[in-house]
């Protein structure tokens, strides 16, 4: 089975979970930018967690079925036709064969995904299907979907759960206003007391500078401790001796312009880092579009994994209403 | 073993958030951080610790990515201060290695065109080219001096990174003759693949096409990323270089240039390279009469 690429949309690419143990050699981990809605999406047409999706970016492609396939749309919130007409998101949709899958505008977020029963079915590179644009792997010639791509679908071998539909309290929020959890340290001894104050107090807006690599922020600054620069360090006091970078790691270049790095970062380069993003709220910030009113909250490590665990357990209650259904 | 050589005070700890810890051995670069730095990487990729998923060394500093749910962080803390201790203690200052021979046209055409894209507002100096600001800044007499002075002694590789197998290079000279140049002051948004660059007192050679902001001298005449894994050297994986591969690059002219253009299409190309046992000690003691044993077994092939 197969479904054929009509119109690629901006940017949609196969991604899973993700292909770790490679970042030492910076091949990121990559694999879906919001990881709660991919897996519904999955959950929806009976698929395991680490089916490979579509991601969407903004706008979304327009796709023809070569046979009936079953499949669900989950994440930023879009309308999704078939055949031109209307069909609800976060709910398993039955497709004949022919039938043209298109969508409309996107009504906040950035990113939706698409699973079929069975998933995409390239083929494994490194143990993960996901693309890596930049490295030219993965997914689809490793590249993002282009018009005339045929893009295979294997073949479910799981029943669908019992619910078609998840319950609107286990969808999340695409807000133009967000707070995010993030755990100072790294290199956060190098800002002045002041430009830790400006981190955490103002309010920093997404810039379109965004994509799978890093969001990038505007705001007021922040302010760096002048030192005498180590040996390899380089002259900026945001310099720091080549490093790795943690992803949801946040670099000011300059003092300027925070840089968060996300599933697809660059692993490792000369910029500070003053803190991390907490794992729970990278789906959050993979949510966050251009604009997106942004404040920086600090918790310590302990509440960093507390917030992991809780998260977990609502996916986990989510998984679960589908099953009870 | 004598006294030992490694760097001896104490890494600083500290959390990226909470899959990843951060192990900066020192602030500053040196040959002996980033051999302690990789002392403890080996230390820790041998133990295998679950819910360890990536050990990254870098110039002088690790990341490791962990999966708390597995391993609590206090407990991949105290581990990995158990191996910082052991690697202090002395006992590895031998980096059983390969030394590789990286053929570069320098002051290639492909960088140029680059290079004369983004001057003004993006280099020092835009009236001159990357090669000749690198010469004035290290008071050399020109580009060619510079050039000699980059391929006469071999390379470290410090890390790996950045992008897909894109090497970190430290030329194993005395500080004062090493080679710094600052970045651009402002990133490019393109730089050619295989372009040989360099940053702050790094070489690098990019792995692919894309934006940098390294100065950049010539063209690495051969790939080091092969995802399709054609060439002999990259049937085992696609990223060619190891932290602790130690790299010679040979100058060469356009005709020679061309010709190994012609074995990479041909699926014919390998690398030079023989098997090398680094020593630390030696290495600092006296760089460059250590570097000639070095080439030796390169020259011996």
């Amino acid at each position: 089975m197969a479904c054929e690429v009509i119109s690629p949309g901006l940017s949609t690419t196969v991604q899973d979970r993700g292909r770790p143990g490679y970042y030492n050699v910076g091949i990121p981990e990559g694999g879906s930018m919001d990881r709660y809605s991919a897996e519904l999406a999955n959950a929806l047409v009976g698929n395991p967690p680490e089916a490979a999706v579509l991601e969407c970016t903004y706008l979304g492609p327009v796709l023809r079925l070569t046979e009936a396939a079953t499949i669900a749309v989950t994440g930023a919130p879009v309308p999704v036709k078939v055949n031109g007409e209307e069909r609800p998101g976060w709910t398993r949709l039955a497709l004949e064969a022919g039938d043209e899958l298109s969508f409309g505008t996107l009504g906040g977020g950035t990113r939706f995904y698409i699973a079929f029963a069975g998933g995409i079915d390239v083929p494994e590179v490194l143990g993960s299907r996901s693309t890596y644009i930049l490295g030219g792997i993965g997914g689809v010639n490793g590249r993002k979907l282009e018009a005339g791509d045929v893009v295979p679908i294997g073949t479910s071998e799981t029943e669908p759960p019992g619910a078609g539909t998840l319950p609107e309290e286990f969808r999340p929020t695409f807000a133009k206003e967000q707070s995010v959890r993030i755990v100072m340290g790294l290199y956060d001894h190098r800002l002045t007391e002041a430009g830790r104050e400006s981190l955490l107090s103002s309010e920093w807006k997404v810039t379109p500078v965004a994509d799978r690599m890093g969001i990038r922020y505007s705001g007021p600054g922040v302010e760096w401790k002048e030192r005498e620069q180590p040996f390899g360090a380089g002259s900026d006091p945001s310099n720091i001796v080549d490093a790795g970078y943690a992803v949801g790691s946040i670099q000011i270049p300059g003092g300027t312009q925070p840089i968060i790095l996300h599933r697809d970062a660059v692993s490792g380069g000369g910029y500070a880092m003053v803190a991390t993003v907490i794992s729970a709220d990278m789906d959050l910030l993979a949510r966050a579009a251009p604009g997106t009113a942004t404040r920086f909250v600090e918790v310590s490590l302990e509440e960093a994994l507390e917030a992991r665990r809780e998260r977990a357990a609502y996916r986990d209650r989510a998984l679960t209403s589908l099953a009870e259904a | 073993m004598s006294t030992p050589i490694l760097e001896r005070r104490e890494a600083r700890y500290t959390w990226g958030g909470d899959e990843f810890l951060f192990v900066e051995v020192d602030e500053a670069m040196s040959l002996a951080a980033n051999f302690k730095v990789m002392t403890i990487a080996s230390k820790l990729a041998e133990a295998g610790l679950p819910g360890v998923t990536d050990v990254c060394p870098a110039n002088a500093s690790l990341l490791i990515r962990f999966d708390p749910d597995v391993l609590p962080p206090a407990e991949l803390e105290a581990a990995v201060r158990t191996f910082e201790q052991e690697a202090a203690a002395g006992g590895a200052d031998t980096l059983e290695t390969r030394i590789i021979e990286v053929p570069v046209w320098y002051d290639d055409p492909f960088t140029a065109e680059v290079a004369q894209r983004f001057r003004e507002g993006f280099h020092q100096e835009p009236e001159g080219s990357d090669l000749e600001y690198a010469a004035k800044v290290n008071g050399l007499k020109d580009a060619a001096e510079f050039i000699r002075r980059h391929h006469e002694q071999p390379w470290l590789v410090s890390m790996v990174g950045f992008v897909a197998g894109l090497p970190f290079l430290f030329q194993l000279v005395d500080r004062k003759n090493q080679l710094e140049v600052p970045k651009y002051l402002s990133p490019r948004t393109d730089t050619p693949k295989l372009t040989v660059g360099h940053g702050g007192c790094f070489g690098a050679i990019y792995s692919v096409r894309g934006a940098g902001g390294y100065q950049m001298f010539g063209i690495a005449a051969a790939p080091i990323y092969d995802p399709a894994q054609e060439l002999a050297d990259f049937k085992d994986f696609m990223v060619f270089f190891r932290p602790g591969d130690i790299v010679k690059f040979k100058p060469l002219d356009e005709q020679e240039y061309n010709a190994i253009q012609t074995e990479v299409e041909n699926g014919t190309f390998r690398y030079r390279q023989a098997p090398v046992a680094f020593e630390l000690r030696r290495a600092l003691e006296d760089p460059e009469g250590y570097n000639r044993e070095l080439l030796e077994a390169l020259n011996g092939m």
